[in-house]
């Protein structure tokens, strides 16, 4: 029962491809964000707060139906892209995309409240101390938001490894193309005879995820203890 | 160092507003919480912004709203010692301290970090984590890191405070070393008039967001603890050479000898006996139980509230003793009148 077909093994592979992807590729931009969120005061934070955490909100379905429309043939991103000969929808980076635009607002949030713990005035010590915005930043807020970006990460991954809504809509269920685990065990769950198969994979991802969060909670203590 | 200040700062119903300059290199700043000592001081140092006017340092203009001048505090070159020391608490000791140093161009490197770390006694904390430091220790390396950032100007900002009772006054000899040795001008900003005292020469008034005038500190404590603050003026006597006389202690003040309730420290030191505690007779007291009897002459006296103070000139020694204006009439003093003081072994309290 036990047995992964070749199908499968690709299955396993784009999910952590994608999974890994869409959380490096959201990182930076999550960081900014939660900065942005954290240590500045601005108009309109509270229409940016509420943008980013739509897609937390919204059904998954939603999400990669409105991506759909920005990045489809007659979508304006879809036809910037097009020029440069990039197409996403049916893609792998569609997978990557629907999978960095969910799990957003979950890097976001961890990212955030960890930087919120930060005391402001060790960035004006640092400041007063010769050290410009950017070198501050580096030096001061990165390290001391560490534990909670890891965080972030790994709930994002996590989370990409389960997408299935906004991929399926955004990507579709291309076997070896776009079809991750989640797919994968839709597929053969609504095919006569696949629920074995459908259960070896849901074995397989619990036990990724648990993976995934117990090498974060090592990697969190460890950053902890020193 | 020559401050000029002129600048205003706007927060909905309370505003602040700063005209002053200042040349002494131990100034004080003043004021009861929230009179604006820390916006100012904010203001100084570039983390907030003034709505008007304009900071110039030493001739080098830091703000000036009309000519749209504002240096980042990073090009300022003023430190500022926090309040509760913020060491930043990823980094080691050492690390903390090379902060400022390591980001400072090589000739501008003025102080020489050994001998740093030997007046502020940290060498056996530098590879510790900042985590296990005590307040003392906290505030000591907080210091040493402004100071090896080489800045034209320290402003601290109420670094004693976050320190409970004997360990606030235990930290001043460090201060006052550091500023010696380094020639480094301070503004110190304090709502006590003791640590001002102990610290600086001149001190800024703030009361309500305006900062009112300067004068000396010591005029400034007169003017403030006599009448009606409730302990009054506070003697401050740096006393040396102690003896033990088995339950007493005789120590040194510029020539005269004072006696002193024996303490576990019979060290050299700073004290502070209260204005109020001191007796004054006409003619030296046959016998009294008070250790300590001083034949002065009445220098000056001046008028509070409610009380008198004698400033009396104890053969070249300054003390001030606070008495009832009845007092002062029945005596018959005036300036130039001989008294004898009087006051206990045990009215001393040490501070350092």
């Amino acid at each position: 029962m036990l047995s992964l077909s070749p199908d499968d093994l690709a299955a396993v592979k784009l999910s952590l491809q994608v999974a890994a992807a869409a959380t490096l590729i959201a990182l930076p931009a999550g960081f900014a964000a939660a900065y942005v969120l954290a240590m500045t005061k601005m108009r309109g934070k509270a229409l940016l707060e509420g943008l980013i955490n739509l897609p937390l909100v919204l059904p998954p379905v939603v999400t990669g139906y409105l991506l759909l429309l920005l990045f489809g043939r007659n979508g304006w991103l879809g036809q910037l892209l097009a020029l440069a000969d990039i197409r996403v929808v049916f893609t792998l980076r569609g997978a990557i995309i629907a999978s960095a635009v969910v799990g957003f607002p979950l890097l976001v949030r961890s990212i955030r409240i960890g930087m919120e713990n930060i005391d402001r005035q060790l960035v004006q010590a640092a400041r007063t101390l010769g050290a410009g915005w950017f070198d501050s930043l580096f030096t001061v807020v990165m390290p001391l938001s560490g534990r909670a970006v890891l965080a972030g990460m790994t709930l994002m991954f996590a989370r990409s490894m389960g997408e299935f809504g906004a991929t399926v809509i955004l990507a579709g269920n291309i076997p070896g193309v776009t079809q991750t685990i989640p797919l994968a065990i839709y597929q053969y769950t609504s095919t006569p005879g696949g629920d074995s198969r459908a259960l070896t994979l849901c074995l397989v991802s619990i036990v990724l995820s648990f993976a995934v969060l117990l090498l974060g909670e090592a990697v969190n203590r460890n950053l902890a203890r020193r | 160092m020559l401050l000029e200040v002129n600048v205003e700062k706007h927060f909905g119903e309370f505003s602040v507003r700063a005209a002053f300059t200042l040349s002494s290199e131990k100034c004080g700043v003043f004021g009861p919480s929230g009179s604006g000592k820390s916006t100012l001081m904010h203001m100084l140092a570039g983390l907030l912004e003034p709505d008007n006017g304009s900071i110039r340092l030493n001739g080098q203009t830091l703000f000036d709203k009309e000519r749209k001048i504002s240096l980042p505090p990073e090009l300022r070159r003023v430190g500022v010692v926090f309040q509760h020391a913020c060491l930043f608490p990823h980094l080691s000791v050492r690390k903390n301290l090379l902060y400022g140093l390591n980001r400072l161009p090589r000739q501008q490197r003025t102080v020489d970090i050994d001998q740093l770390v030997r007046v502020l006694r940290i060498e056996e904390l530098l590879d510790r984590s900042v985590s296990r430091l005590s307040g003392g220790e906290r505030q000591r390396v907080a210091l040493g890191r402004t100071v090896l950032a080489c800045p034209q100007l320290i402003l601290l900002d109420e670094p004693l405070s976050g320190l409970d009772g004997q360990l606030k006054y235990q930290i001043i000899p460090y201060l006052r070393q550091v500023f010696a040795e380094f020639s480094i001008p301070m503004l110190f900003i304090s709502h006590s008039l003791q640590e001002l005292r102990l610290m600086t020469d001149e001190a800024l008034v703030m009361s309500k967001g305006l900062a009112e005038q300067t004068m000396s500190t010591e005029e400034l404590a007169r003017s403030r603890s006599l009448g009606s603050s409730e302990r009054g003026y506070t003697n401050l006597l740096q006393l040396d050479t102690p003896e033990d006389l088995g339950r007493l202690l005789r120590y040194n003040w510029g020539g005269i000898t004072l006696m002193l309730l024996k303490s576990d420290n019979p060290a050299a030191g700073q004290f502070a006996l209260g204005a109020r505690d001191i007796l004054l007779f006409k003619k030296h007291p046959e016998a009294t139980s008070a250790r300590n009897m001083l034949a002065c002459t009445v220098r000056r006296m001046y008028e509070t509230e409610w009380l008198t103070g004698v400033e009396l000139d104890c053969q070249g020694g300054t003390l001030i003793a606070e008495v009832v204006p009845q007092a002062v009439e029945e005596m018959g003093l005036q300036p130039g009148s001989e008294v004898v003081a009087v006051f206990k072994a045990s009215a001393f309290r040490r501070l350092y």
